[in-house]
């Protein structure tokens, strides 16, 4: 156990976040089943639950005994050291792949097995189409859903999918860039492209893959803006993994840190990682957006721009 | 200055470029008058002139026999076979190499089979062909299709395998299926990639072409030129050989400016 380690961190974490008391704590306790203890709010709404799952491919454990449960609209960034089953959670939350044990809850029903609307996601790379512009792009997440036979609208429907593509495009600043190709975009744009192409499904979460991890220190820090000001207008709960603690830190409401416990030398592969520190960050954040929702719809709806 | 640092300036590249076509024309006709010189009535090297008046007959007068121009006849009779052979594989070949490529379920069961029956030497199963679909058209179209699906299909299947697993999930986080998936994300990206995958198959092409005309056809380039091989009449063989070459020639120059055309983002996607 690393308590020593997690002093700092639990005093940091004290200091910035006075509702601590309210959570099970920043450390995550081998009986994770007590989490059920929770005060009542978490136990009955938590819109994503995990419960005891265990990823293993072969003889190698990756994950093991992962309990978590996240209310809707929460920033939750993971890191951890590489290798650690960050990915593969994220993965699994997906549906790219299928937890070996246990089960994970959206909004109370087992997550569906592939990837779908649902879950909006933005990779490292290769995030988005080379062959479509950057207005079809985003326009294609409109266009899919509605025209089952060729994926593709025409006439009027066609406009207005692209007006609505062009509204949130100008949202990430890349209202001067819609009919560049992505090639001719440098990286920071793709991924603003990105950003906004898994918006216009209004996704209920979002998956980020270590989206900035390409970028340049100072666009990274206009991505983080752009990211956070998506994230207040909007209801989305989000997962970032991320190699950059300090980003970590900075972007979520809750850090979940992903570490092996418990190591064999002589069968490195036999135990899984498991979230290991559970962080609440940034209350002023979560208050103010908790305040929000707690208008009326008709005053918060004006608050809140549709996207 | 090293050898691998000098570059070409731009007048100096064309001349670079036209030094070896021009050496070999020097190299025929030098030899061509040298044998001609010998024996007036040499058959195996004729001159420009005797070429130029082979091409006159064959192609700007009326055949006696038939009424025909020929050379245009062979023309259009071989690139229609052509056209319809490429046609066909190029659509097969798309197919199969998505479906092998993409679907998984398909790719099982397909992709040892296209490795297996990209063996088969086309040629050799020739006689099959005449046996199955006769004499006439159909056989020579089917030798260049099975000549070539099988490569173009593997091609396109490894260029399928070869989209980011990334993008075929962020289609699906979009709400695509399975089969709108394919129409608007795998189709499209492999389109320019097919292009380029016939330029290289079109030699194939024109190889199977020839072999079939020349062995049972009553028309077509390849069937002039082994008809004519009986008479020893190079000053014919050798200006078909050219127009083949400038033909293939003109095929893959057109399939290149297709590519860039059709698909401007090709070019910066492969960086």
């Amino acid at each position: 156990m690393k308590t020593i380690k997690s002093g700092t961190v639990a005093s940091e974490s004290l200091a910035r976040s006075p509702e601590r008391s309210n959570r099970s704590g920043h450390l995550v306790h081998e009986d994770c089943e007590h989490r059920a203890t929770q005060p009542a709010a978490r136990a009955v709404g938590a819109f994503i639950e995990v419960k005891n799952v265990w990823q293993e491919y072969g003889d190698q454990v990756v994950l093991e005994r992962l309990n978590l449960s996240i209310n809707e609209g929460e920033f939750c960034t993971l890191v951890g050291a590489s290798g650690c089953g960050k990915s593969t959670f994220l993965r699994l939350l997906l549906g790219q792949e299928r937890a070996s044990r246990g089960e994970i809850l959206l909004g109370g029903e087992q997550l569906a097995a592939e990837p779908d609307s649902s879950r909006g996601v933005v990779f490292q790379r290769y995030s988005v189409f080379p062959h479509l512009t950057v207005l079809d792009n985003v326009a294609i997440g409109l266009e899919l859903p509605r025209s089952k036979l060729l994926g593709r609208l025409f006439g009027a429907a066609k406009r207005e999918a692209r007006e609505q593509a062009a509204v949130i495009l100008k949202k990430v600043g890349l209202g001067h860039a819609l009919d560049k190709y992505p090639s001719q975009l440098s990286g920071g744009m793709q991924q603003r492209l990105a950003i906004a192409q898994a918006l216009i499904m209004k996704p209920r979460v979002l998956l980020l893959d270590e989206p900035f991890g390409a970028l340049d220190p100072g666009i990274r820090k206009d991505m983080h803006g752009l990211l956070l000001e998506l994230w207040h207008e909007t209801k989305l709960t989000v997962f970032m993994v991320t190699h950059d603690l300090s980003e970590g830190f900075s972007l979520g409401t809750r850090l979940l840190v992903f570490d092996k416990t418990r190591i064999d030398p002589h069968a490195p592969n036999a135990f899984g990682a498991r979230i290991t520190y559970d962080i609440p960050l940034n209350s002023d954040r979560r208050a103010t957006r908790a305040a929000v929702e707690a208008l009326p719809a008709h005053i918060a709806g004006n608050l809140q721009p549709a996207l | 200055m090293r050898l691998i640092n000098r570059h070409p300036d731009r007048s100096g590249r064309l001349l670079l470029i036209l030094l070896p076509f021009a050496l070999l024309l020097f190299a025929y006709f030098a030899g061509s008058a040298q044998r001609l010189a010998d024996n007036p009535n040499d058959k195996l090297l004729p001159s420009a002139s005797q070429m130029a008046a082979a091409v006159d007959r064959l192609a700007f007068t009326e055949d006696k026999r038939s009424g025909n121009y020929l050379f245009w006849q062979d023309s259009a009779a071989s690139l229609t076979r052509l056209a319809m052979g490429i046609g066909i594989a190029a659509l097969a070949g798309l197919c199969l190499g998505i479906a092998a490529g993409i679907i998984p379920l398909f790719g099982a069961p397909l992709s040892p089979l296209l490795t297996v029956l990209s063996m088969v030497p086309p040629l050799a199963i020739l006689p099959i062909l005449f046996i199955v679909f006769g004499l006439g058209e159909l056989s020579k179209v089917m030798l260049i299709v099975i000549g070539i699906t099988p490569i173009l299909a593997r091609d396109l299947e490894q260029r399928a395998r070869e989209i980011p697993q990334e993008i075929l999930i962020k289609a699906q986080t979009l709400g695509a299926s399975t089969w709108t998936l394919i129409l608007r994300v795998v189709l499209p990206q492999l389109l320019p990639r097919l292009l380029i995958a016939l330029r290289l198959v079109l030699g194939s092409a024109w190889l199977f072409l020839i072999a079939a005309e020349a062995i049972a056809s009553t028309d077509g380039l390849g069937y002039r030129i082994f008809l004519v091989r009986r008479y020893m009449a190079m000053d014919v063989i050798l200006p078909y050989v050219v127009w083949i070459t400038l033909l293939a020639w003109l095929m893959d120059l057109g399939l290149r400016q297709t590519t860039r055309l059709c698909f401007p983002w090709y070019e910066g996607a492969k960086a």
